[in-house]
């Protein structure tokens, strides 16, 4: 077995050593009945050459995004991710590294949280960001009970805007902690007036910018309604990409920002894993869920990163703790890091750009096809179209094509009216000729 | 002695002091200033082509002012990071003796397999019918966690530990609401011993966390159990193999007694490692257990994450399961998504959105795939049998403080064998930095004073293993001794020396900012 170097000869004189006879002596506490003799019903070991082609083979069976004509959005994106970012990701110190607990011998990893929560805290316009979340979901729903702690109210107010993925992670988070949710309709075209759904009890308002239909909001109105009553505007996005080309959160007066950070150096990963970035105000910093790296010096005087305000943590206040959150993301916030200091503000800006004209131009593509509205009039690089069909089997008779066209809203809000909506996201991967597949596919479905 | 270019081959005078270097530098260790000091806002490493003239649609919400980013060339970004990396240990560095977090291989080959384009670069929300083979790989998995812990289901989405134990305490809210005992079940029992993430989980979602005391030998006793339980108690939630390293020997009556009471058993699986293969949790008649796969089963910690937490669920359990969970229909594999569509099981919601840690449950089901069903059982084997040689290798020397049980995975000891050496376990724990080691996992569990847990796994030779021990023997008679300087100083030797926490706690700077310029920072 290749990944244990004992031999039996280690193991007998290991035994002899340690003064028992099997290795079952070691095991006595186990009651016997429930100790197993033989191995469990599973098959033997394997070389890596047969494992290859076990897993080869199912991997063979899924259709990945580079291989087609690709628009599925709604959460997570296809984004080309520089060879480097997956390089130093795999470097041994930072691969197989712990979480820093003893900061004299992970300073790699200390030095580039710091630098993530710097990031993070400049592209979102917050003053502070800890140093990941699980997934921007998890974070919405942690978003919601810091809100609730530092309001000490307990209802939160979502926005039919907010991925409907989100919604639900916070519904079940709130139902079972016994606090409230009021959940606005699905919002198509992102007009609804949320601030109507404040009252008394009202801890926070979440909403999602760009929205799940692709929608670009202007948060200030509700930033101001919200806080005029006392109440948290939490800022959600999905598209971290996005935040270089539009108003960030911060600076239209979120008072918590929460999103996915996967488009920048993660791949799509069928869902995970991902990065959930997570900052606010200074003043909230100690309600904060998560790990936070602060700067210090060490016994010579020497700048150096330690994990801090850690009282607020699981593992020094237990069930009086702000999270039970421990491992977090700490690989995906460096594949982060490392993409992101890559592209640089002038990089993320025309990556951006490059995003924001494709959508575009394919929403003009579209808008020629007879049938087909563009319902999105202000978006970043994801609007939603409605079809003259039903979206869902436009979307398999498209993919026997060979196109991926997008996410029909119906798989994420079922038996809600909205069969014959699609949500496309299109980006820098989709070529002209990518849009005019897509165009010529979606023809011969309608 | 010189060569026949006058170049002198032995050390000779370069064995004298050292000095201090003009750039701060030490050899391989290099200063590595932040990203923000050395990167420019026009400087990128990438080259974006220039975007189609098309006439925006951003509604009028486009940015005005700089964001403040600051880049690096692909050269400089590759040796600012591959700097910082040197400045940190792993597993790949050598023995990382952690307790409770099962620092063992990472192999390679997972990594190649979680890279292929159709496990790597496919969509949570492309058609079902184009991700047949991810599906197929997620079932496998979960047969293969169902299996090893003898359980019936397993839910497979949350991210991590901490979050597999959330949805293992929701799914047991949810089955005893639906007995309409909701309003009454509302205490968890957390034994003192109990990792953090225990009652903050428990605390997070509404339930009074009521302690549980460890008796001397370390273990909980059912009839202290029994003693707690009554028809306010929700579930206990007890470590097995428990964070003292050993195995709960009343395991067993624990679980009826919590049956018989009403009341669920969650399990924390952290410790895992110790059983594989060896007994079954599901026939100790626990209701769930999250499983770390980032620790039992081989995916990397990265730092700090990601990892994988599914949770494994009784019979009595199963039908409260979240979405998504994967289903047969004739050849297909179906992922439900929607309570609405789950028949007639009753989900209790949704913990993340899509579907859980894809490229984690492709590293784990490889580590699988090549233990196999024999190997998995020997490394668990391996891992104890390790744990207990290094025990038998330093307990003349250190103080066990629970002799009487054989360790499991990991060997406790605590600090007793210190006393009035003016040496405490934290100067221990960065002494064993200067020999090369990361320190063991320090004053946890909580109920053992100055706790030393020491976990080699089983992925240690007999040399490794002897050298560590030698190493620590070293050091424990030199503390004996009372050479106290050696480790009221340590680290001496690492990128660091000892951290100031206290001063980043009293005053937190928590990202850069630019310097004040001159005249400002008078003011």
């Amino acid at each position: 077995m290749r990944y244990l170097p004992l031999t039996p000869d280690d193991r007998a004189g290991m035994l002899a050593r340690i003064g028992v006879a099997t290795v079952d002596d070691l095991f006595s506490d186990i009651p016997a009945d429930k100790l197993l003799k033989e191995p469990v019903n599973l098959p033997h070991h394997a070389g890596e050459l047969s494992v290859e082609r076990t897993l080869g083979a199912m991997a063979a069976k899924n259709v990945p995004a580079s291989s087609v004509p690709f628009f599925v959005g709604a959460g997570a994106y296809k984004h080309h991710v520089p060879a480097t970012v997956d390089h130093l990701i795999q470097r041994s110190e930072f691969l197989t590294s712990y979480t820093p607990y003893q900061p004299e011998i992970a300073q790699g990893t200390l030095q580039y949280l710091f630098e993530f929560q710097t990031q993070v805290a400049l592209l979102t316009g917050m003053e502070v960001a800890n140093a990941s979340m699980y997934d921007g979901s998890t974070g919405t729903g942690e978003a919601v009970l810091m809100a609730h702690r530092v309001t000490k109210r307990r209802k939160a107010v979502l926005s039919g805007g907010l991925h409907p993925q989100y919604a639900d992670v916070v519904k079940t988070l709130s139902m079972m902690a016994n606090d409230a949710v009021v959940a606005a309709p699905a919002d198509v075209n992102g007009t609804e007036d949320l601030a109507r759904l404040i009252d008394n009890e009202t801890s926070c308002i979440v909403v999602q910018n760009p929205d799940v239909f692709g929608n670009i909001r202007d948060l200030r109105p509700l930033a101001a309604a919200a806080q005029a009553k006392g109440v948290l505007l939490i800022a959600v996005f999905t598209e971290a990409l996005s935040l270089g080309l539009i108003e960030s959160p911060g600076a239209q007066g979120a008072d918590i920002v929460v999103g996915e950070g996967q488009s920048i150096g993660n791949g799509l990963n069928f869902g995970g894993p991902y990065v959930g970035l997570f900052a606010a105000k200074q003043k909230y910093v100690r309600q904060m869920p998560g790990r936070l790296c602060g700067e210090t010096v060490d016994a010579e005087g020497k700048r150096g990163f330690v994990l801090t305000l850690s009282t607020r943590e699981q593992h020094i206040r237990r069930d009086k703790a702000t999270s039970n959150i421990c491992t977090n993301s700490g690989l995906c916030c460096l594949a982060f890091t490392i993409h992101m200091t890559l592209l640089g503000e002038k990089g993320l800006r025309q990556l951006a750009q490059v995003n924001h004209a494709n959508a575009v131009d394919l929403a003009e593509r579209l808008e020629a096809v007879k049938g087909v509205t563009v319902l999105t009039s202000a978006f970043f690089n994801e609007f939603t179209v409605k079809l003259p069909v039903n979206a869902a089997e436009a979307v398999e008779k498209m993919a026997k094509k060979g196109v991926l066209a997008g996410v029909p809203v119906s798989r994420l809000l079922p038996g809600e009216g909205f069969d014959d909506l699609l949500i496309v996201a299109n980006t820098e991967v989709n070529t002209d000729e990518d849009r005019e597949a897509f165009v010529n596919a979606l023809k011969g479905v309608l | 002695m010189l060569n026949n270019q006058g170049r002198p081959t032995s050390a000779g005078e370069a064995a004298a002091q050292s000095h201090p270097t003009f750039t701060g530098n030490r050899a391989l260790i290099i200063e590595e200033a932040l990203l923000f000091e050395i990167g420019r806002p026009e400087t990128t490493g990438v080259d974006v082509p220039a975007p189609k003239a098309v006439k925006s649609r951003l509604g009028g919400q486009e940015r005005k002012a700089p964001i403040g980013l600051v880049g690096l060339s692909e050269p400089e970004t590759m040796r600012h990071f591959v700097r910082l990396s040197q400045k940190n240990y792993g597993i790949d560095t050598g023995l990382f003796p952690l307790g409770s977090c099962t620092m063992k291989h990472n192999p390679r080959l997972n990594e190649k397999m979680a890279r292929l384009a159709g496990f790597a670069d496919i969509h949570p929300l492309q058609p079902q019918s184009t991700v047949q083979g991810a599906l197929e790989l997620i079932e496998m998995l979960a047969h293969y966690l169902m299996t090893l812990t003898g359980t019936e289901a397993v839910a497979m989405s949350p991210k991590a530990g901490a979050h597999g134990e959330l949805c293992g305490m929701m799914a047991i809210k949810a089955a005893i609401e639906a007995k309409g005992e909701g309003a009454t079940r509302r205490v968890v029992l957390v034994p003192d011993s109990a990792h953090g993430t225990n009652p903050a989980t428990a605390a997070l979602i509404g339930f009074e966390v009521k302690p549980v005391p460890a008796r001397a030998d370390g273990t909980v006793h059912v009839k202290d159990v029994k003693e707690l339980l009554g028809p306010d108690v929700a579930a206990i939630m007890l470590t097995n193999p428990n964070t003292c390293g050993i195995f709960e020997p009343e395991i067993v009556e624990i679980a009826r007694a919590m049956k018989k009471a009403g009341a669920y058993f969650y399990c924390d699986g952290a410790n895992f490692n110790a059983i594989v293969g060896k007994a079954k949790p599901g026939d100790l008649g626990i209701d769930c257990m999250h499983i770390n796969l980032h620790k039992t089963f081989s995916t990397p910690h990265g730092g700090g994450g990601p990892g994988a937490g599914p949770v494994v669920l009784s019979k009595r359990l199963a039908p409260f399961a979240p979405v998504p969970f994967i289903r047969r229909k004739g050849k297909k594999l179906e992922l439900v998504e929607h309570a609405a569509d789950a028949g007639k099981a009753t989900p209790f919601g949704r913990v993340t959105a899509f579907h859980g840690q894809m490229g984690m449950y492709v590293r784990a089901l490889a580590y699988m795939l090549s233990h196999g069903a024999d190997g998995m059982k020997q490394a668990s084997e391996d891992a104890v049998l390790s744990a207990n040689y290094i025990r038998a290798g330093l307990q003349d020397l250190m103080s066990v403080p629970f002799p009487d049980h054989p360790s499991m995975h990991e060997a406790l000891f605590d600090d007793t064998w210190l006393k009035d050496t003016g040496i405490t376990t934290l100067d221990f724990a960065k002494a064993m930095i200067d020999e090369g080691y990361h320190p063991m996992t320090m004053y946890f569990p909580l109920i053992v004073h100055g706790a030393m847990l020491v976990e080699p796994t089983e992925s240690e030779s007999r040399a490794s293993l002897d050298l560590f021990i030698m190493a620590l023997r070293d050091l424990a008679m030199r503390a004996k001794r009372g050479e106290t300087e050696r480790f009221a100083g340590a680290p001496f030797h690492a990128p660091r020396r000892r951290l100031d926490e206290t001063r980043a706690a009293r005053n937190p700077i928590l990202r850069w900012v630019p310097p004040q310029p001159m005249q400002q920072a008078a003011e």
